[in-house]
């Protein structure tokens, strides 16, 4: 049996709404790693060890262990405990985490690289160290931190294809919708492929423009 | 208290560790005076200077601004607060500028007024404006530091310290990062502060200017101050051989 591209068009719809759950699910996966990542680095780094422990121990939980089987754990693990998620919000969640803690050793690095200058100038003018924190010191580590984790967030555009294992009609779903009905498995895991393709070119071009944004200001 | 000079250092001694870097050391500064402290690389004065406003706090002795003791021992908390507090009233300036990067040269200067005196925005923006005036920098308020040189930068640092209007402002060798053509406009800038009577304490190796500009003179050398006077007397007539040494050095460049 041939190649045959001319029965992708037909399937443009599901494809869409693919691309769609995929857009979605990685934007509110990445806003959750982003603010995930940064209270999970302040934590890391300032918290009381009644907060420093837990966080580092699912820290290591979520390093140490496959985002497949996270993902089965939020969703099917935590019915059991009465924890009925919707397969959109538990991969928001298991992808989320998952990279947050990514993110927060980037963050980590970052925070502990910022010149003890900037610490000295802004307790100088009479600033707590919450506030030099929150304000001089949590602001330069993102900064610096946006090319770094941008590799994160392609990363987790990617690893986005596996919350189509609990059920998210996402991208890699949709293919398969559309190949269980053709049995054209090479030409729309091709079309999927491409359709990624797409979505990270946006991506890698909006992450160039935050980063030509911020050089200013470094 | 109202007997005691407008800055108090009595007894003051610093240790790192087992590094003794400041002993015995007394200093009184009057409202609107002028002092700089000159000496060898490691004699403490960056500490000296640091230990004001409590950056390296003293291991003993007093620092006290107006009647208040800026180094009073209290609980961790309120220590805190208090010192929060004391150095609103305490300019410095690095040698490093310190500028924060990711702040315009206006969210540098109104960053401190507006979160710690609560200013409202435009009253902020009046004041970034009158203090880069003051300092030649109108045209640069919407600038990254980034976008700055040395000279530039020193001075936005300074304005950023007086839009606090402190009481008093430090000078860490304030000059001594700057590519020698860009020293004269942070020096012009100093010497107004200086007409203006601000109080200041000023670390620098440039003898010139602590000649022109300061009513006294510190020369400290492993971590005591050896000699004290007015510019005349210890530029020109210095009692001990340690200072004339460090001077004969410093003004045969
Ligand atoms: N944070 C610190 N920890 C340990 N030792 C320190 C620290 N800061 C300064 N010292 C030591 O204290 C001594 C005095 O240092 P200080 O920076 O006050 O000297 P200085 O007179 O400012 O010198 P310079 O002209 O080079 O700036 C030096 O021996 C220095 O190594
Ligand atoms: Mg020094």
């Amino acid at each position: 049996m041939g190649l045959d591209f001319t029965v992708v068009p037909g399937y443009f719809g599901i494809l869409l709404m693919g691309m769609g759950w995929t857009i979605s699910i990685t934007v509110c996966a990445g806003l959750l790693s982003f603010f995930g990542g940064i209270i999970f680095a302040v934590i890391a780094l300032y918290g009381h060890w009644t907060l420093r422990l837990p966080v580092r121990g699912f820290a290591f939980l979520f390093m140490g262990t496959p985002l497949l089987l996270q993902l089965f754990l939020i969703y099917f693990g935590l019915i059991q405990i009465g924890i009925d998620l919707p397969a959109f919000v538990a991969g928001v969640i298991g992808l989320g985490l998952h990279f947050a803690v990514y993110n927060s050793e980037l963050i980590q690095a970052s925070i502990l690289a910022v010149d003890k200058g900037q610490y000295e100038g802004a307790r100088t003018l009479g600033l707590s160290r919450g506030q030099t924190l929150r304000r001089i010191v949590i602001p330069q580590a993102v900064r610096a931190v946006i090319p770094p984790m941008g590799n994160n967030m392609i990363a987790l555009l990617k690893d986005s294809a596996l919350v189509s294992v609990i059920g998210v009609m996402e991208l890699t779903l949709a293919a398969q919708q559309a190949i269980s009905r053709t049995y054209r498995p090479f030409e729309f895991y091709l079309a999927a492929a491409f359709c990624y393709y797409i979505i990270n070119l946006a991506l890698e071009a909006g992450l160039r423009r935050l980063e030509r944004r911020i050089a200013a200001s470094r | 208290m109202t007997d005691q000079a407008f800055v108090t250092i009595k007894n003051a001694a610093k240790s790192f560790g087992k590094l003794e870097v400041l002993r015995d050391i007394n200093l009184t500064v009057e409202r609107g005076q002028i002092v700089a402290i000159i000496g060898p690389s490691g004699s403490g004065k960056s500490t000296l200077l640091r230990a004001i406003n409590e950056l390296d706090p003293l291991t003993s002795g007093e620092v006290w601004l107006e009647g208040v003791q800026i180094n009073k021992k209290l609980p961790h908390r309120q220590y805190e607060a208090h010192v929060n507090q004391v150095r609103q009233d305490i300019g410095m300036v690095f040698q490093h500028f310190n500028l924060f990067p990711h702040l315009t040269v206006r969210g540098n200067i109104t960053l401190a007024p507006t979160m710690l005196k609560g200013l409202s925005d435009a009253d902020a923006n009046a004041l970034a404006e009158e203090q880069l005036a003051k300092v030649g920098l109108s045209e640069k308020i919407d600038e990254y530091p980034s976008r700055l040189s040395g000279g530039q930068k020193q001075r936005v640092a300074i304005a950023r310290a007086l839009a606090m209007k402190p009481k008093v402002m430090l000078f860490d060798e304030a000059t001594s990062a700057l590519d020698p053509e860009l020293v004269d406009e942070v020096n012009l800038v100093m010497k107004q502060l200086a007409e203006e009577h601000m109080t200041m304490i000023i670390v620098t190796h440039e003898m010139d200017f602590a000649a022109s500009v300061c009513d006294r003179v510190l020369f400290m050398d492993q971590g005591v101050v050896v000699e004290e006077g007015p510019p005349s007397v210890i530029f020109e007539k210095p009692e001990h051989e340690r200072t004339r040494n460090f001077l004969r050095k410093h003004l045969s460049r």
